[in-house]
Order: C-alpha cells, then sequence, then structure tokens
C-alpha cells in the first residue's frame, strides 16, 4: 500500500488535467509530453508552455514516436533545465533517461517523472496511416484484463518491465478498467506528493498490484520465452548473421533513434571505418569475395558491444528499421543474457553503476580466479 | 607443414605481464607453436570488445586475450574490468550463436614464459579441432 490519489475522471483525462493544473499552478515550466499535432492529428512528443495547448495532448497514447528518454537527456545534457519539467514517459523511456543519467548524458534535477503501467507501443507505421484510435479500444480493454494487446511492438510484448521504475508518480493503467470514469495516481516520492498538493480528487490508500497485472506478468513473460527461442533470431549462428544483417543499408537509423547510442561521433561513422582500397586489397587477400560496402556484421555487433548492457528493450531500433531487421529483438536478447551475467536491469537502480564501471575482485571464476599470493 | 592446417591466433597481450611473458617464453627458447600473432597493447582493459569482433570476423581462427593474474594488475584494477568485458561478450557470442570456443581469456603473468607456450598450445590443439574460422573465406560479411 502506498498513498495515492483517486480522481474521477478517466486516467486520459485526469492526467491531461493535471498537466494543465501544474502550468497553470506554475508547479512546472514546462510539460513534456505526447501531443497530437497538425490537422491530421499525428502523434509527436511536445514541449508545451502553455496549459491551454494541452487540450489536444494525449499523454498515454500507446506510441513512442522517439524515445522520450533521449529527448530529455538531450535537453538536460549540459546543464538541468533552469525551470521544472513535467515528463510522461513510458517505462523503458524512463529506464533509458536514467540510464543516460548513469552515462553522464542526463540531468535528472528539476524533473518531474510521471509514469503509468504500459501496455506496449504500436508500431511507427500506425502514425502514418492513421490507424490509431480504432485501435485505443481494444487496447485499453486488453490492459483492463491483464491482456498483451494485439498489434504492439514485438519487444513490447515481450517486456517485462511494464511497471515504472524511478517515477514520481505512477498513474495505474493495467487492471484499471476502461470505461469507468476513475483512476488512481500512486505517489512514490515527496517530489510527486508536493505538485499533487490542491489537485482534484480523494487521497487514498492504494496499491498498484493487482490480478491484472500478475496476469499480464505471466503473460509477458510467456510472450518473452516465445520471442527469444523464435528461429528467426535464436542463435543465428554467422550463417544467420549474414542472412539477417546482409539486407542492412546502413542507414545507421538504428543507431540514431537508439536511446542509449548517444555518442556525437559514432566510432562505426568515423574516418577509421572508412572502406578504403586498401581494406578491400586487405580483404581479398584472404577472401574470394567481399560486401561493398563491408562491415554491417562488424557495425552491428559492434554497437552491440559497446551499448547492450543499458539496452532497455523500447524497440524504436527495430520500428526504424527500413529493411525489417529484428535489431530490437536481437540486442534485447543479448542485452537480457548480458544484465543476467551481471544481475543487472538497465534503468532500475538509480544509485547502481553500471556494470562495466565496476567490478568485483572475486567473481565470474570461469575465467580464472585471483592470484593467491605466495 | 604444407597441406597441414595451420590455426592464426590473434592475441592481445598487456604490457605488463603477457607480453613480457612471450618475450620470456622467446629469450628462454622456449618451443610452442608458431600460431600466435600478437598485439601489443598497454592493458588488457584497453582492449574494447570490438577489437576482438573486429579480429574473429576479419578471419582469425581464435582471439586471445591476455593480460596479468586479477590481483596484479600494472594499473590495479585494469584486469577485473577485462574481466567484466570478457564476460559480456562471451554471454554475447552465446545469444547469437557464435563460437565461444574461439575467444579466450587468459591470465598470463611476466615470469609465466611456460605458461604461454602451454596456453597458445592449448588453444592452437582445440582450433585445430574446430577447424578453420567460418568468417576466413568467402564470407558476405
Amino acid at each position: 500500500m502506498s498513498d495515492a490519489l483517486t480522481i474521477a475522471k478517466s486516467p486520459e483525462e485526469a492526467l491531461r488535467a493535471f498537466l494543465q493544473f501544474l502550468l497553470r499552478e506554475k508547479k512546472v515550466g514546462a510539460v513534456l509530453t505526447l501531443d497530437r499535432i497538425g490537422k491530421s492529428a499525428v502523434p509527436a512528443y511536445s514541449l508545451i508552455t502553455d496549459a491551454s495547448e494541452l487540450e489536444s495532448a494525449s499523454p498515454l497514447l500507446p506510441m513512442m514516436p522517439a524515445n522520450a528518454g533521449k529527448l530529455l537527456a538531450e535537453l538536460t545534457e549540459l546543464a538541468p533545465s533552469p525551470e521544472p519539467i513535467a515528463a510522461v514517459l513510458k517505462p523503458c523511456e524512463l529506464r533509458a533517461l536514467v540510464e543516460l543519467r548513469k552515462l553522464n548524458q542526463a540531468n535528472l534535477d528539476n524533473l518531474l517523472l510521471i509514469s503509468f503501467t504500459c501496455g506496449g507501443v504500436f508500431p511507427l507505421a500506425l502514425r502514418n496511416d492513421g490507424g490509431i484510435d480504432e485501435r485505443l479500444l481494444p487496447y485499453r480493454d486488453a490492459l483492463a484484463k491483464g491482456e498483451v494487446a494485439d498489434g504492439i511492438r514485438p519487444t513490447c510484448r515481450a517486456c517485462e518491465h511494464f511497471v515504472p521504475y524511478n517515477a514520481d508518480l505512477t498513474v495505474a493503467l493495467v487492471g484499471t478498467p476502461a470505461g469507468d470514469g476513475t483512476s488512481t495516481f500512486l505517489i512514490n516520492s515527496d517530489r510527486g506528493a508536493e505538485v499533487l498538493e490542491g489537485f482534484e480528487g480523494n487521497r487514498t490508500e492504494a496499491k498498484l498490484e493487482s490480478v491484472a497485472l500478475d496476469t499480464l506478468r505471466a503473460k509477458r513473460a510467456e510472450e518473452a520465452s516465445k520471442l527469444y527461442a523464435a528461429p528467426e533470431t535464436a542463435a543465428l549462428g554467422l550463417d544467420g548473421l549474414v542472412s539477417v544483417f546482409g539486407r542492412c543499408l546502413s542507414c545507421r537509423g538504428c543507431s540514431n533513434v537508439c536511446p542509449i547510442c548517444y555518442c556525437e561521433l559514432c566510432y562505426f561513422e568515423s574516418a577509421v571505418e572508412d572502406p578504403t582500397p586498401s581494406k578491400y586489397e586487405a580483404q581479398l587477400s584472404h577472401r574470394k569475395a567481399t560486401r561493398v560496402p563491408p562491415g554491417t556484421i562488424a557495425f552491428h555487433l559492434g554497437r552491440m558491444t559497446h551499448m547492450v548492457i543499458s539496452c532497455v528493450g523500447c524497440g524504436m531500433c527495430s520500428d526504424v528499421c527500413p529493411v525489417g531487421i529484428p535489431v530490437a529483438t536481437l540486442f534485447s536478447m543479448a542485452g537480457r543474457s548480458a544484465a543476467g551475467v551481471f544481475a543487472y536491469v538497465p534503468g532500475k537502480d538509480l544509485d547502481e553503476d553500471l556494470p562495466l564501471k565496476k567490478y568485483e575482485a572475486d567473481e565470474l571464476s570461469h575465467l580464472g580466479v585471483e592470484r593467491i599470493e605466495s | 607443414m604444407s597441406g597441414r592446417y595451420v590455426p592464426n591466433i590473434v592475441g592481445f597481450f598487456c604490457n605488463w605481464c603477457s607480453y613480457t611473458a612471450a618475450d620470456l617464453a622467446g629469450v628462454s627458447r622456449r618451443h610452442y607453436p608458431p600460431t600466435l600473432r600478437i598485439i601489443r597493447v598497454m592493458c588488457s582493459s584497453r582492449v574494447d570488445p570490438h577489437m576482438v569482433v573486429t579480429a574473429f570476423l576479419g578471419g582469425a581462427d581464435a582471439v586471445l586475450v591476455g593480460g596479468c593474474h586479477p590481483g596484479d594488475c600494472h594499473y590495479v584494477t585494469g584486469n577485473y574490468r577485462t574481466r567484466r568485458r570478457f564476460a559480456l561478450l562471451q554471454s554475447m557470442f552465446e545469444t547469437l550463436g557464435l563460437d565461444t570456443e574461439r575467444i579466450k581469456l587468459s591470465w598470463i603473468a611476466a615470469s609465466e614464459g611456460n605458461r604461454v607456450g602451454q596456453v597458445v598450445a592449448s588453444l592452437t590443439e582445440a582450433i585445430e579441432r574446430l577447424g578453420p574460422n567460418p568468417t576466413r573465406e568467402a564470407m558476405f560479411l
């Protein structure tokens, strides 16, 4: 049980009203949330300072046009925001933000982090053909029952971290009946309690856990074992890697949208990696043929070695891949097993260092043990 | 030697221990298989896992990373970090279905010239059993 506020409005309406309240009462200077912009109401992340502009905001829309963790990191990378910003983030976006904080790429001071129990997001293609609205009802219905919603990103189907970590406020979505017009905000921090002061609703005790949440947890685990055992991605071997990454156009879309890939100049974009004639010559001295341009597998595996331990499995990379490479499935799969080695969950604990930044003297004994002084 | 498969092993050896040990093996006239090509690095923790991947995809039959024994690093904690990076790489290889036998981490102290021979001999033997790395021939990468 923890402190909570129940509001006599649907979660979406309650959250929108709350964000407007925050701006009107000057509790924050700006709000970062999904907004439906333009005539066609395309969902896009927007930074909003005027409460009336929030009328078209859709903070709980199951879409991820960009990983908002990355957006917040870009905003706060050099210095904390001078004015408080309230941001509505999906749990994986929040985890990405925490990982970026650990990588000194983000500053969480002056951020009010609002998240929710997440049912996953639809692929971005839906944004273009406008098919979002008709899918919302069945989606919310599935969430209320704790089912895996139809049509969401593959990595969302397999995501087991759909309850946010490190949020000041958590909006209960999973297990909340879709049409009954009430919602619950769980208060996880003093800052969360402070900003709720004066907002409509009843202070109560509530818990996030519900039968639906447990059901969803079990179903997601089942989906995860299915996804990560699928022949398209499991234990590819070299031949598998060639067929999967042979399609790669080298557009670098995956690394550009990846929240964890923050390097301004990617090593793989640097001149060192340029395929010069001498490199072809060297390759062809022992091969009978080489791909032109070469290095697609090297790029993906190299990127994997650099960021996979922090991979939050948001699925942005797969979603933007123009040739349908299951990048997110492969990376989150590798991330899961790497995280397993170090018992680490990316983005969960703010105070826990990244596994590659620390060590234990006595660990990983299969790689040789500490020298015994003689 | 003609006709017989001789593996190609790329070794990243730390300046202070493994490389010095290889040097010692040389001046002590230890015999071991001529399969190792050593690249000297100042510390095994300088070996970005990406370098191992590059050597592996470039056709090396095995990649050997050599460092000081844990607790003995010239930079105090470098090899502890190497160990974590290597564990990460191993788990990646496993997930992707790549041959983890072709990547190896060994702790070789500066005085262990003998051990250089032993490590290289046993790795060479293992690779001879495995055969050439399939990345070596006509791989469209």
